[in-house]
């Protein structure tokens, strides 16, 4: 048909992220996705999380800066390590905490999400930290709240981790100082995985050049392109002059649903050991979310070894959710 | 009673015919075009000066919710929202509780939708029991309770043996058989398009291999079978061009596409925009244009996909909510838009939304010959009203058109000749 070309959309777009996460003034209200959040707002978070990355080491390990604060963790699928680490930043802040594990409690009652968040509101929560296992959860939640109530995405399905890529891109700033010369591959599954979305657009947004992410393509979105990175098959042409390796976690449930044959055969395309990492630039960085499966994605002298930086994300991780916390509920200025 | 349709613009395509002529109607039927017929005497005369007459539209593809999702919709509230739209009938999945897989269920929606006195109601009778992919219903039945077609639809969860067969024996009571074109276990948990969008929002992605996939089966099935095969509700490019290709070898196989995804595309999910979750899913501009294109070349009709839900239905994270939209209402404006556009003729509009599907069911309704029976909307084309509550009836508000300034409204609605809407 010649005449046909372009008909116009009819809708409404929906609300963009930024919109949802920024306030009037251009400041960070919601934090759900590292997507659309500029340069400036992403350096401010790791600026701030380098004021409080002393407070660790202090004889007492507070700070008064979210004092009277009630920050709820609003688990709706399980985590430890995460969960710990925002408790304990949102601590060391000097907020009360409420943690709730929903995955065992009021919603598998039937309780649907609204009725448990306009509970907790009725409670004068300010703050809640949220985990949930479908994409998109997060931003389901901020735009319910009430005006006066910040969101913080702990995770949302496959979509958005932007706490963990924050406290990555920090990572990265200590060890490298600056992103605009970096080559970084994030190696693993790719398709699941909220955390390479994130810090994806993150490394994108601070500069970096070349982003490769190196999968089996049954663990690769099938747009890699339009996000911002190229996608390797090999891992040795994929690691050729990188800078910072990211792996991610494999999960087990991967190989009985047909994408991979065996963490066997993972291991011995994917996995990372001190011979492949020769491949990289001698002064590599490797990085991991943990919790690792040694000998799946890495092996322990990898792990372990001195390109290693996995203990230092931990440690930052407490420094990063103190800085985001801090700046949603607005108090940047305390802070700095 | 005698109704008298004065001046206005006759569109039947099915008669080639385009013009401004008067419509006398008496005994439910069409009496005659143009000329009065002796002794006529109007009890009812509308004045259709400045409008469009055309044949009621008839939809392929709705759910109407009763009986079971009565807290969605009612066949009353839903027959009364499609013939305010131009629908003289409505086909009815069988996706309700208890499924549309005896008479009794086909004889309690026929009766309801009596009571209701709106829209005809044509169901389709399940192809499977309990639409549950491993018995064969009794087809014969339901044929003879009324049921128009037999059909899987919303779902297609059935193996190749078993829908080879059910193929079979719909043919032996020459049946059509209607399926959603949608290779389950490649779907598996997706609820967009597999593309820019799953790719961005890390949603599960539903790619065309899905649909396309299940055409190819369906070809081999229809041919080798001989039954007729409508697919409802196809979404891509692909789709498109091997049904083309089956309907130039002559397999019996049509297929219609939902109004809405003539417009819009994966992109409208925005961030997660609920409303947008429809099941096919929203593809991408080039697909959405080959659909448009089938529509004009008259290889595809148009459908509602009309799938009311309520409030809460849509109220959670995106993957969690119930796919689809209420959309018999903004069929018509929607199609009105791209003749606007000059994309679509209103004789190509007429056709896909009247003639075709009446066709594809073998109905007498879908054209304005004389002796047809009665089934007739009257549109005016340049009146525009917005969507919000005032203006809406079906019982779903769960439409992405909330809010918009829509063109074209219907001003009447008759079926079998009687008035069952008029403002």
């Amino acid at each position: 048909m010649s005449s046909s070309k372009q008909p116009a959309s009819t809708s409404f777009k929906a609300p963009d992220s930024s919109r949802l996460q920024l306030d009037e003034q251009g400041r960070l209200r919601h934090f759900l996705t590292v997507e659309s959040l500029s340069k400036d707002i992403l350096t401010e978070i790791m600026d701030v999380a380098e004021s409080f990355s002393s407070v660790g080491h202090q004889a007492v390990k507070k700070v008064p800066v979210l004092r009277g604060k009630t920050i709820v963790n609003l688990f709706f699928e399980n985590s430890t390590r995460t969960r710990t680490t925002f408790d304990l930043a949102a601590k060391r802040l000097s907020a009360d905490v409420i943690n709730l594990n929903i995955a065992t409690s009021a919603t598998s009652k039937g309780e649907s999400i609204l009725d448990t968040i306009r509970n907790l509101e009725a409670m004068h929560a300010d703050m809640f930290v949220v985990r949930h296992s479908d994409s998109g959860a997060a931003h389901f939640i901020a735009n319910n709240v009430e005006p006066h109530v910040s969101v913080i995405n702990a995770g949302d399905g496959s979509h958005a981790h932007p706490t963990q890529a924050m406290l990555d891109m920090f990572t990265i700033r200590q060890v490298k100082k600056d992103f605009s010369n970096l080559n970084v591959a994030i190696i693993g599954d790719i398709l699941h995985s909220r955390v390479a979305r994130s810090q994806i657009q993150a490394l994108n947004t601070l500069g970096v050049k070349d982003i490769r992410v190196i999968a089996p393509r049954t663990l690769l979105p099938s747009d890699v392109g339009s996000l911002g990175a190229h996608a390797y098959g090999d891992l040795r042409q994929g690691l050729d002059n990188v800078d910072v390796i990211i792996m991610l976690r494999l999960q087990r449930e991967r190989m009985g649903s047909a994408l991979l044959p065996s963490e066997h055969e993972y291991f011995e395309c994917f996995g990372l050991t001190e011979e492949k990492l020769a491949y990289a630039k001698p002064d590599v960085t490797v990085m991991h979310p943990g919790p690792i499966n040694r000998g799946v994605e890495m092996d322990a002298a990898v792990a372990d070894g001195a390109h290693s930086v996995i203990l230092q994300q931990v440690t930052n991780g407490i420094a990063v959710r103190m800085a985001v916390m801090t700046l949603t509920l607005g108090h940047s200025k305390v802070a700095g | 009673m005698n109704i008298l349709i004065k001046n206005g613009r006759v569109v039947d395509p099915a008669n080639g015919y385009d013009g401004v002529q008067d419509v006398f109607i008496a005994n439910g039927k069409i009496e005659s075009l143009g000329t009065e017929p002796a002794g006529f005497t109007a009890e009812l005369t509308i004045d259709a000066s400045d409008q469009w007459v055309m044949p009621g539209f008839v939809d392929l593809s709705a759910s109407l919710r009763e009986p079971g999702y009565e807290h969605k919709a009612t066949i009353a509230s839903e027959s009364k929202a499609a013939v305010s739209a131009g629908y003289t009938a409505v086909c009815c999945l069988p996706d309700t509780t208890p499924v549309l897989d005896t008479p009794s269920v086909a004889q309690l929606i026929l009766d309801k939708a009596e009571e209701a006195g709106y829209a005809k109601v044509l169901p389709f009778g399940a192809l499977t029991v309990g639409l549950e992919g491993h018995t064969l219903s009794e087809m014969f039945a339901l044929k003879k309770a009324g049921c128009v077609a037999v059909s899987q639809a919303p779902k297609n969860n059935i193996n190749s043996q078993v829908l080879r067969r059910a193929l079979q024996y719909a043919k032996t009571h020459d049946l059509l058989v209607v399926l959603k074109p949608e290779d389950v276990l490649i779907k598996d948990r997706g609820c967009v398009h597999e593309g820019a969008i799953s790719s961005r929002l890390g949603l599960a992605g539903i790619p065309v291999s899905a649909e396309t996939v299940a055409i190819a089966q369906l070809i081999q099935l229809a041919e080798e079978t001989g039954a007729r095969v409508h697919l409802t509700g196809i979404s891509s490019a692909k789709a498109v061009s091997m049904l083309a290709r089956a309907q130039f070898a002559n397999i019996a196989m049509t297929a219609d596409v939902h109004a809405h995804q003539l417009h819009l595309t994966e992109l409208d999910v925005g961030t997660f925009d609920a409303n947008y979750h429809v099941s096919p899913p929203l593809r991408s501009a080039s697909d959405r244009d080959a659909l448009l294109a089938g529509v004009v070349e008259g290889i595809l009709s148009v459908s509602s996909g009309h799938q009311p839900h309520e409030a809460e239905a849509k109220q959670a994270p995106f993957p969690s909510t119930e796919p689809g939209i209420s959309s018999l209402e903004t069929v018509l404006p929607l199609m009105l838009k791209l003749v606007d556009e000059k994309l679509l003729s209103l004789s190509q509009l007429v056709s896909s939304l009247a003639h075709g599907p009446s066709e594809i069911l073998g109905l007498e309704t879908g054209c304005l010959s004389v002796g047809a029976p009665a089934d007739i909307c009257i549109v005016k084309a340049k009146e525009t009203w917005q969507i919000d509550e005032k203006n809406w009836l079906s019982r779903g508000m769960n439409t992405p058109y909330l809010g918009h300034q829509m063109k074209g409204r219907v001003t009447y609605t008759l079926v079998n000749g009687r008035l069952v809407f008029g403002k």
